[in-house]
């Protein structure tokens, strides 16, 4: 790519979601392997656990100097709470992404791109919801390219434990099918569910 | 497996991390230190790293204990660090005089949050900086640096113990939370491609040895327990041979050797980053991570047509008095960005001694400050309404 | 004043290798009881035959602080209440020297008791030698944690309203591995059990009760130094292998000498290598040589 324009994406959930690695595993495809800047920050309360969380990350091919994401052209939405909080920021261009089971949108939201994916079912059924980060980083690849798939593959490998990294491309793989699946129009992703 | 005392390669790690691969590829070996957000991630890298090198890593019961435990290593012959934010760092400022005053080499890493007091612990703030200036009581200099991303986090920490080790004292990395947080991409050279400098040993014999006669260059070689030179080290006023000596004369003689041996090495260390000075109208100060949003803002504002420049400080102390003295006098303003209510534009406006108007944008901590922020300052400058 | 050295025909004193003869005299008041503790921490090193650049001395502040300014070792007089951290620091960097931690009841246990009580927990590897005067010396005898209830100080002119510490008592509740009391008159018991301490592995701690006439013995009437040393030796009772709790300390009734605690526990150190040696190649040949000055 030889765009030299700033990416913006925004990933929001709860403490616990492995919203943050998420962050940093797409900075690391981003700076390591496909050879661009990338920071990466965070956003975070007091508590470990369950608390609004959020990673802020900015890919371009020239030095990223201011590093807060603003108004974010990719939004990932993990939790309701960080739909709410969020979506407002997302550019009106920009695209909209949330786990199907977990954010009930607005209809007045609707404008933007939007894509949505069952994360952290799917990972659920292939043994923890822990990889749910995994599933939407995969969804995500084949929804908007911001870096090579297979950086990004790479880049999961080197952040998760040894015993897991079969499973964790396993829930990469799922999540990229069903987005690629939707993007050819391979299949009708399932309804959102609206809150009004 | 042998672990590798320096990851060479690139990453993408956050500048707390970096910190810590900083401090082992100096040759750090021991560091005391206590939890506290947002510096945790150095001691929980510290205490992976450490071991896997022959290295001592202790949680110590507090900053106090920390700061002490560091400078106890340093006169073992270890280099030793420590790491911490504001609350801890007003803990550890009578020993950071007690290593002053005992001229001990060794690192305090201070990743800022706003405060006073508890503040905000998990956001940004650069409010320590008169702290670490001034935060011990009595008179001296130090040294303080100020990293502006996780490359520099790793840099630094070497320019820190290379400093510490050479000037004998402790060094101040003054960090804020983002850049402590912050993951990007991290460059670490080949071993023999790092510079490490070495605390200077004494040559003569123990019945020659004065612990705190200084070589011509003002530092005094450096006897470590244990190497059988017997040496005394004292927080009182002492004399050559590190004996109590209560007077002022004594105190005269050892406070002029503790400023001097900074004051008059300044030039070699001191360090900014200066961009665009040559034809500067209006000139930005700035440090740490407001660094970044005012190198946008003044990329920003040359592409609009104004003539701005920007001085960063990589060193904020010493202050850079004679580059600030040479350079009002050709603006037509200077803007310091600094996250907190004002503390080094004090330093600006003293140096820029009247020559031209200095204003200062700032927030008092919390987030970074916008770029635009810094742009708009710089636009009403250029017009001459500051 | 004239040093030692410069006294002609007079036979140097058998301490005086250990001594910084130029820095004599002392600031210490006549009478003083840490001269004797000194002494006796100077001979039982002597006694040990140890390489005395293999050994340091780490003190904080206040009148016993002084005594690393007198030691001809390696010698650190550090901040009030710090000395056992900036130990702590030295010993894990050097685990091949002996490091002794001498200091008063206020610095050890007032300003830094915190210290105090984890370096024993964590059974760091050093002898604390504590010199209880019952009072802050050297700012002119204000109340300390150790002060009897209803002693006078300067700053409890009508008594001190405040319980004191047992500070033998404390030291083995936190882990200590060696713990004796003595009064300062009684030397030959405490040479010895400094010299137990010097030789134990772990964290030893030898408490002394002296007299501070100048400000202590003055407030409260005890008379002469001399007096004040009877006076604390006719309290002393010596019971050895007592229950650590029950070895009261109270100047008006009993004080319990003798040597309250002697066990074997794994020092920090241990510790610390048992649980990274898989990680720590180096560590055996970095520091092979950390018993053998001892």
């Amino acid at each position: 790519m030889t765009d030299k324009r700033e990416r913006h994406i925004l990933i929001t959930g709860f403490g616990g979601q492995g919203i943050v690695m998420a962050g940093d595993i797409l900075g690391k495809a981003a700076t390591l392997y496909d050879h661009k800047h990338a920071t990466m920050t965070q956003n975070y309360g007091p508590e470990s656990r369950g608390g609004a969380c959020s990673s802020q990350v900015i890919i371009s091919s020239e030095e990223i100097l201011f590093p807060c994401v603003e108004e974010p052209e990719i939004l990932i939405c993990m939790s309701q709470e960080a739909y709410m909080k969020n979506v407002k920021s997302l550019r009106p261009e920009g695209t909209l992404i949330w786990d199907t089971d977990l954010v009930h949108t607005r209809k007045a939201d609707m404008h933007h791109k939007t894509f949505h994916i069952p994360a952290t079912r799917f990972a659920e059924q292939l043994g923890t919801k822990m990889m749910a980060n995994i599933v939407m980083l995969g969804f995500l690849s084949a929804v908007e390219h911001l870096v090579h798939a297979e950086t990004l593959k790479k880049a999961v490998l080197d952040s998760v434990p040894v015993a897991t990294k079969e499973n964790n491309i396993h829930a990469f793989n799922t999540g990229r099918e069903y987005g690629t699946s939707i993007i050819k129009g391979l299949v009708k992703p399932e309804p959102g569910k609206h809150q009004d | 497996m042998v672990a590798k005392e320096v990851l060479t390669g690139t990453h993408f790690m956050n500048g707390d991390e970096a910190c810590c691969e900083g401090a082992l590829s100096a040759g750090c070996r021991f560091f005391a230190g206590y939890p506290i957000t947002p510096a945790t991630e150095i001691a929980e890298s510290m205490s992976r790293r450490l071991p896997q090198l022959g290295g001592i890593f202790i949680q110590m019961e507090d900053e106090i204990a920390s700061m002490a435990a560091i400078l106890g290593a340093s006169w073992g012959g270890v280099k030793s660090m420590t790491s911490t934010s504001g609350p801890g760092f007003s803990l550890m400022m009578e020993n950071i005089g007690l290593g002053i005053c005992t001229e001990t080499p060794c690192v305090v890493c201070n990743v800022q949050r706003a405060g006073p007091s508890t503040g905000l612990p998990t956001s940004v703030g650069q409010g320590d900086v008169m702290q670490a200036r001034w935060g011990s009581h009595g008179h001296y200099e130090i040294i303080v640096l100020a990293p502006a991303s996780p490359q520099q986090m790793f840099d630094m920490t070497i320019r820190a113990f290379n400093l510490s080790e050479y000037y004998r004292l402790p060094v101040l990395i003054l960090a804020d939370e983002v850049v402590g947080h912050m993951n990007e991409r991290v460059i670490i050279p080949r071993e023999d491609e790092i510079e490490i400098i070495n605390r200077r040993k004494p040559s003569v014999a123990r019945e020659d040895y004065l612990p705190y006669e200084a070589d011509t260059d003002g530092i005094a070689p450096m006897a470590n327990c244990g190497d059988g030179y017997r040496i005394h080290v004292t927080g009182l006023t002492h004399d050559d041979r590190g004996y109590p000596a209560m007077n002022a004369a004594a105190q005269e003689q050892m406070i002029a050797r503790l400023v001097d041996k900074i004051r008059n090495n300044r030039e070699k260390i001191i360090s900014t980053k200066n961009l665009y000075l040559d034809d500067a109208e209006i000139v930005v100060v700035s440090y740490g991570i407001s660094a970044r949003s005012a190198m946008q803002a003044v990329r920003n504002a040359r592409d609009e047509g104004i003539k701005a420049g920007l001085i960063v400080l990589e060193t904020i102390w010493p202050f850079p008095e004679e580059l600030i003295r040479s350079v009002a006098p050709g603006a037509k303003a200077m803007i310091m960005a600094e996250i907190n209510g004002g503390q080094l534009v004090l330093e600006l406006e003293r140096c820029a001694c009247g020559a031209c108007p200095v204003s200062l944008v700032s927030n008092f901590g919390g987030a970074i400050i916008h770029p635009n922020l810094i742009l708009n300052a710089i636009s009403k400058a250029a017009k001459g309404s500051i | 004043m004239t040093t030692s050295k410069a006294v002609k025909n007079v036979p140097p004193h058998p301490m005086d290798s250990l001594l910084r003869t130029e820095r004599i005299p002392h600031i210490w008041c006549p009478g003083c009881g840490i001269g004797t503790v000194f002494s006796a921490v100077i001979s039982a090193i002597k006694n040990t035959g140890w390489d005395p650049n293999s050994i340091a001395m780490v003190s904080g502040i206040g009148c016993t602080g002084r005594m690393a300014g007198y030691i001809r070792l390696d010698s650190f007089h550090t901040t009030h209440g710090r000395a056992i951290p900036f130990a702590t620091g030295l010993k894990l960097a050097r685990p091949q020297t002996k490091v002794v931690v001498v200091s008063g009841d206020g610095d050890l246990f007032a300003i830094g008791g915190n210290h105090f009580i984890h370096a024993a927990r964590r059974n760091m590897d050093m002898t604390v030698i504590c010199v209880n005067n019952l009072n802050y010396g050297m700012t002119g005898g204000q109340q300390a944690p150790s002060t009897p209830l209803g002693a006078k100080t300067t700053t409890s002119v009508n008594g001190a309203p405040e319980e004191p510490f047992n500070f033998s008592y404390l030291a083995s509740a936190c882990g200590a591995t060696y713990v004796a009391r003595w009064t300062a008159m009684q030397v030959r018991s405490l040479r010895s059990s400094i010299s137990e301490a010097l030789e134990k592995r772990g964290f030893s701690f030898v408490e002394v009760i002296t007299p501070c006439p100048s400000s202590f013995g003055r407030r409260n009437r005890m008379g002469s130094a001399l007096e004040m040393l009877k006076f604390y030796q006719g309290r002393s009772v010596i019971r050895g292998d007592i229950d650590p709790k029950d070895a009261s300390m109270d100047i008006d009734k009993e004080i319990v000498v003798g040597k309250f605690v002697d066990i074997e526990r794994p020092t920090f150190l241990d510790h610390y290598e048992k649980f990274n040696h898989p990680q720590m190649p180096q560590w055996r040949s970095l520091h092979a040589d950390s018993q053998k000055a001892r």
